[in-house]
């Protein structure tokens, strides 16, 4: 038994090595254990990521200076905020001369629609990294709750139906593989002719943007959704006969209880995707938000550029990974299975 | 007189990529109200097709069952089938899942109040009253089938169908699980067809025991009456030689005469069961 235990830790097979750490009862070091593995190593990994990171970024000179370090980034990501904060207070200080006009105006007796013109004057500042977050993060979930609210009960018929199925499915494989990079022209140009309007209630980047992005996140979906629903337990369907359930009730009752576990794969891969998506026509359609202030500082060019991308790059991810965590999180909420392992 | 339910000359032959493969053939039985038979047979027989057809979840290619004279066509609650994995819906409580049922069933005949002490008095009789609110994950197996047996009863079907509904679990839940079917047939009086691979079970339970020969072409092979006085009482019947006796009768057929077919050729399996019926008869 050691010998085994001394080969496996030797050649580094890990999964030997826990199974013979589990065979030989170290139940006791599993508290220690998970501790090690839920702080300390990815600390440790994080660590290593910051020294080899900084220890590159001292070697390679660019055209806008030697490449930022940890501190440099960190640095950047103050100023960012503190310009944000900055703006802020521009823009309270400019709607509180707003209001002080409006009401001199009200005093001097002017007309209604006089104030109300005067009332209507936003504020034009540059938009601060943080309002491009917002900006992103709206039009992100607009374009993702569109592809589900498409994507869900095209996926329901399908895997209801074999005959939609086939008649859908040669669409989906040929569309599911098409790059976002490919569709925002065709979609810049059909929103431009089609989304005529003199007063504009949402911006037309916006609709680019999250249309775009609509395209791109439908597919898992739909392919997630058509499986649960095509898949769901005999035995249950049989119970539903036996029943003599209703179309309608057995989808409702049976079908998608069985299938959400499925559809919410398809939800956390299509809103994956659609981050990706975002960031990516954002840049190349200069439409507001993320992808628009890295492309801009890119073509800024100044010393402090290559930093700011490089928090843009930190906290794409982040939100990425935290959109991920808070739909498993409503998943971990809405399954009925408590016992399945959900990651 | 014709009888309550018919199985009447009820064959199935399924499609398969090497041609048709006749599953069943001539299967023909007649129960009576309130009598309780079992199929016993070795696994592949075509046992759990029989109960399918009865149940419409399948259709037979010759043949037809008839329940009081009307030929069955599509499944429905007056046939309710107990599954053999329980087959209860994992996202819906105890109380849900035979709530379901009854809804389905009495939703226009039964008061809302009336079908929520329906449901209560269902999951009473197989003694789950106590575990109204949870999840099937979180109660055992024997737990789990006696919900799916309530559900069952709850819809207050004219025959329900059994499909192995032990089978799954241990044996000392099984054996507790058969006092309770017994005790429920009892109070009830039910017509029951009980598909089982349980020597034990099938004499303990039932008024008849169907014994099927092996697969394909797989029928009916002897019928045996088990002249049991009811109620039976597992213990007492342990030392009762008439039980023993019929015991041995099944095991004789299933172990002597229809040996499952291993190492034989599939034409002698298919010619042996003819000609020991031959010999039956």
């Amino acid at each position: 038994m050691s010998n085994i235990d001394v080969t496996a830790k030797t050649y580094d097979l890990p999964w030997l090595a826990r199974a013979m750490d589990w065979l030989a009862g170290d139940g006791a070091e599993r508290a220690a254990g998970g501790l090690t593995r839920h702080l300390l190593l990815p600390a440790v990994g994080i660590g290593l990521f910051l020294m080899l990171w900084a220890a590159a970024a001292s070697q390679i000179q660019t055209s806008l200076g030697q490449l930022p370090g940890p501190t440099q980034v960190w640095a950047q990501s103050v100023a960012l905020w503190d310009e944000h904060r900055e703006e802020r207070a521009r823009e309270a200080a400019f709607d509180e001369r707003v209001e002080q006009r409006a009401e001199r105006a009200i005093a001097r007796g002017a007309s209604d629609e006089e104030i109300a013109k005067i009332r209507a004057r936003g504020y034009t500042g540059a938009p601060t990294f943080f309002s491009q977050i917002w900006t992103s993060l709206v039009t992100v979930m607009v374009g993702f709750l569109l592809a589900s609210l498409i994507a869900i009960p095209l996926g329901i018929l399908c895997g209801m139906s074999a005959a939609v199925y086939a008649a859908v499915n040669p669409l989906i494989q040929i569309f599911k593989p098409v790059s976002p990079l490919a569709w925002l022209p065709l979609v810049t140009i059909i929103v431009s002719a089609v989304y005529v309007t003199d007063d504009p209630l949402l911006a037309k980047s916006f609709i680019i943007s999250a249309m775009t992005v609509t395209l791109c996140c439908l597919w898992p979906t739909v392919i997630n959704t058509t499986v649960g629903v095509a898949t769901v337990d005999r035995d249950l369907m049989n119970v539903s006969r036996v029943l003599r359930l209703s179309w309608f009730k057995q989808t409702v009752k049976i079908i998608l209880p069985s299938a959400l576990p499925m559809i919410f794969t398809g939800l956390r891969l299509s809103l994956g995707i659609g981050w990706m998506v975002l960031i990516a026509a954002e840049m190349l359609a200069q439409n507001p938000g993320l992808g628009k202030f890295v492309w801009d500082e890119f073509q800024n060019g100044s010393s402090n550029s290559l930093a700011r991308i490089m928090v843009a790059v930190l906290v794409i991810g982040f939100i990425g990974f935290a959109l991920d965590r808070g739909m498993l999180m409503l998943q971990r909420r809405v399954s009925w299975d408590k016992t399945a392992v959900l990651r | 007189m014709s009888a309550y339910l018919s199985i009447d000359r009820v064959g199935i032959t399924f499609p398969t990529p090497k041609g048709p493969l006749e599953v069943l053939k001539d299967i023909k039985l007649d129960i009576a109200q309130g009598e309780v038979v079992s199929l016993i047979g070795h696994s592949g027989c075509g046992k759990s097709t029989v109960l399918n057809i009865v149940a419409g979840l399948l259709e037979a290619s010759v043949g037809g069952v008839l329940l009081e004279e009307r030929e069955v066509k599509s499944p429905g609650p007056d046939r309710a089938v107990v599954f053999q994995q329980h087959s209860l819906l994992p996202w819906l409580s105890v109380y849900d899942n035979v709530r379901l049922a009854v809804d389905q069933v009495f939703g226009r005949s039964k008061s809302r109040k009336e079908r929520h002490e329906w449901t209560l008095h269902n999951l009473d009789l197989v003694h789950m009253g106590h575990a109204l609110e949870r999840r099937p994950a979180e109660i055992s197996g024997g737990m789990k089938q006696r919900v799916g047996i309530a559900r069952a009863l709850a819809m207050e079907p004219k025959v329900l169908l059994m499909d192995e509904p032990f089978g799954a679990l241990d044996s000392l839940t099984r054996t507790h699980m058969q006092d309770s079917l017994l005790e429920i047939q009892a109070r009830l009086n039910n017509t029951v067809i009980l598909i089982t691979h349980d020597v034990d079970e099938a004499v303990l339970l039932s008024d008849r025991i169907v014994m099927m020969t092996n697969g394909p072409s797989a029928t009916v092979g002897r019928i045996l009456e088990v002249d049991l006085l009811r109620p039976r009482d597992r213990l007492a019947l342990a030392e009762d030689p008439t039980y023993h006796h019929y015991r041995a009768e099944v095991v004789k057929f299933l172990h002597e005469r229809h040996a499952p077919a291993v190492g034989q050729s599939a034409r002698a399996a298919r010619e042996r069961p003819t000609l020991r019926l031959a010999a039956n008869g």
